[in-house]
């Protein structure tokens, strides 16, 4: 086990640093960052003079290194549009974001788990096909539509929630229904599939056979082996999750992490946009690290193999 | 004697492989609908200066808001109604198919090409090329796409060339990955092994042997890729960091629409179904092929 963690975390630390020069050169590779901090009608001197100032015009590798060197000391550097610290800034979106993702996998598994236990032990019953038509509808429709009509129809016509903000617990519905959906398909068909395989093996005939109540083979044999693979999904669908929330986020006004993104996606707040896709993206390595490790844990043939 | 044991006048090598296709395929209800609608949108989409009633582009501000047709005030003039510009909603959404057909092929080929290449390698070859590849896909998942493809963008500046290029370039993480399974599968299978035997190339063996095989994988992906890239076009679109105005992306449409939404929701919900419609049919279609290209169906 000790083997296979060092090994795994190393390739961890591997995909983080390429993720960060990846981020970092695409991004600056796209965009001259001094026009974009010189601001409209900007004199060619004065575009110069902040690229010095920056030291915009090192070449891009001394560039890097010096951002990752200072990132890995804690110090994103400053946000050009909001004027602060951007690790503070940050700091202070992700919980938000964070609540937001956690509520919206809850949302896909508390909907997706039943469903796909009821279409696994009546397999191509009207239920069956019901919830697979459900969830090929749910993975056409747009999040940011289903987002509008959900602010249509609960907030406009029967006044049940507030439009947008981040007050209160009341300002997540909306977002976590709008972001939660969407994932919930996939944790749908993985949960059917997984328990129409462990239905059909040879310790629930046993189980079975033992006399045991339909209730009790079917939500402690056999549900329990069939979420195994639903905590690996899990774990890469929260980092989909925290993405995707730019889009959610930006439509509720979600004062989260996402909402930071798209704000400084627009108005050019490069150092922010970086750290932010830098975070982001560590959160997911530390995610699938997780989800991988106690995958071995409990299945000694990963590890081994 | 002989006439005791001869064979009974039936064709025992029953229906070719190819009918036996064509059977499944026109008896899969959602395939049959799916390839329908699908190939109804592409002809509207190219036939579209033939069907729409006006110039998508045209406004006159002194028709701005007008309701469709389903609404008391609704005129078969303007049968979806007129935007805040004034400009004819049915043409802009007959024209706006092109945009999202274009996206959804465009970044399905750039991808595909990516991702193909990079799973048929790994699949293929093993070993270090395989670690190499394996390591790339997982650096790609690890980025977060809407984020990266958003900055990106509007660091260029939006236009429609630039998303397709974005998306293409991001988004092969799942070619790579289905065909790196699907050719390691196949790559071990007796006929590789032969035609290894019989002295062919490596690129003669991938692309006679391994590449027939692994294709129902390749569409069935490209079908699933195609539909996530018009739905990342449109909520791109939608923040105003993807096609920029005044190109009728059903995306872009729906953001315009944002501000009358309260008074006006035709401006949303007819862009929207048109999205959805979109992207379910071309979905089915996808599904459709995985069902009849693996004999036995789902389940």
């Amino acid at each position: 086990m000790l083997a296979y963690t060092i090994k795994r975390l190393g390739l961890a630390v591997l995909v983080a640093l390429a993720v960060s020069a990846l981020a970092f050169l695409a991004l600056r590779a796209s965009g001259d960052v001094a026009i974009a901090l010189a601001g409209e009608g900007a004199r060619a001197e004065d575009i110069e003079n902040i690229r010095r100032a920056y030291g915009l015009d090192r070449p891009l590798l001394v560039q890097y290194l010096d951002w990752l060197g200072h990132m890995l000391r804690g110090d994103f550097g400053q946000s050009h549009y909001f004027k602060t610290d951007v690790l503070g800034l940050v700091l202070a979106k992700l919980p938000t974001t964070a609540i937001l993702a956690l509520l919206a996998l809850g949302f896909a598994l508390a909907i997706s788990v039943p469903l796909g236990v009821i279409a696994a032990v009546y397999p191509n019953s009207a239920i069956d096909r019901l919830c697979l038509a459900l969830a090929v509808l749910g993975q056409a429709m747009p999040n940011f539509f289903f987002a509008l009509i959900l602010i249509m129809v609960l907030a406009v016509w029967l006044h049940l929630l507030p439009v947008s903000g981040s007050e209160t617990w009341s300002h997540f519905v909306m977002p976590t229904i709008a972001l939660g959906y969407y994932v919930a398909p996939p944790f749908m068909r993985l949960v059917r599939a997984g328990m129409m395989e462990v239905l059909a093996s040879d310790y629930i005939r046993t189980a079975r056979a033992k006399g045991l109540s339909r209730a009790s083979v079917i939500g402690k044999h056999a549900l329990r082996n069939a979420l195994v693979p639903v905590v690996a999904l899990a774990a890469v669908q929260l980092g989909f999750l925290l993405g995707g929330s730019v889009v959610i986020e930006t439509i509720f006004a979600l004062d989260g992490a996402g909402y930071l993104a798209y704000q400084s996606i627009t108005h050019m707040d490069v150092p922010v946009t970086q750290a932010l896709v830098a975070m982001l993206s560590f959160i997911y390595v530390g995610l699938t690290l997780a989800a991988d490790l106690a995958n071995a844990w409990l299945d000694p043939r990963i590890r081994v193999g | 004697m002989t006439e005791a044991y001869a064979p009974p006048l039936v064709d025992i090598s029953g229906p070719s492989p190819q009918a036996l296709l064509r059977r499944r395929v026109l008896a899969h209800k959602g395939l049959m609908i799916g390839a329908t609608v699908l190939v109804l949108i592409v002809l509207m989409a190219a036939l579209a200066p033939l069907l729409a009633p006006h110039d998508p582009y045209a406004q006159e501000l002194s028709r701005r808001l007008i309701p469709p047709i389903w609404h008391a005030k609704g005129t078969w003039a303007y049968p979806f109604g007129t935007d805040n510009l004034g400009r004819d909603y049915l043409s802009r959404v007959i024209y706006g198919a092109r945009i999202s057909l274009l996206i959804g092929f465009a970044v399905m080929v750039i991808s595909g090409l990516i991702g193909a290449a990079l799973g048929l390698a790994a699949g293929y070859f093993g070993g270090r090329v395989d670690m190499a590849v394996t390591f790339i896909i997982t650096v790609r998942l690890a980025m977060p796409l809407i984020l990266v493809a958003l900055a990106v963008v509007a660091m260029v500046g939006g236009s429609l060339w630039i998303v397709i290029l974005v998306l293409g370039l991001l988004k092969w993480d799942r070619f790579a990955v289905v065909m790196r399974a699907a050719t390691q599968q196949v790559r071990s299978l007796d006929y590789v092994t032969a035609a290894q035997a019989t002295g062919a190339s490596t690129a003669r063996i991938i692309v006679g042997e391994v590449l027939p095989n692994v294709l129902p994988h390749l569409i069935v992906v490209a079908s699933v890729e195609a539909a996530s890239a018009i739905l990342l076009e449109a909520a791109l679109s939608f923040l105003g960091l993807g096609v920029q105005p005044p190109l009728p992306s059903w995306g872009l449409m729906i953001a315009e629409a944002k501000t009358y939404m309260f008074f006006s929701f035709w401006l949303i919900a007819i862009p929207g179904t048109a999205l959805a419609v979109l992207v379910l049919v071309i979905n089915m279609v996808g599904d459709g092929i995985r069902d009849v290209s693996a004999p036995g169906g789902r389940g």
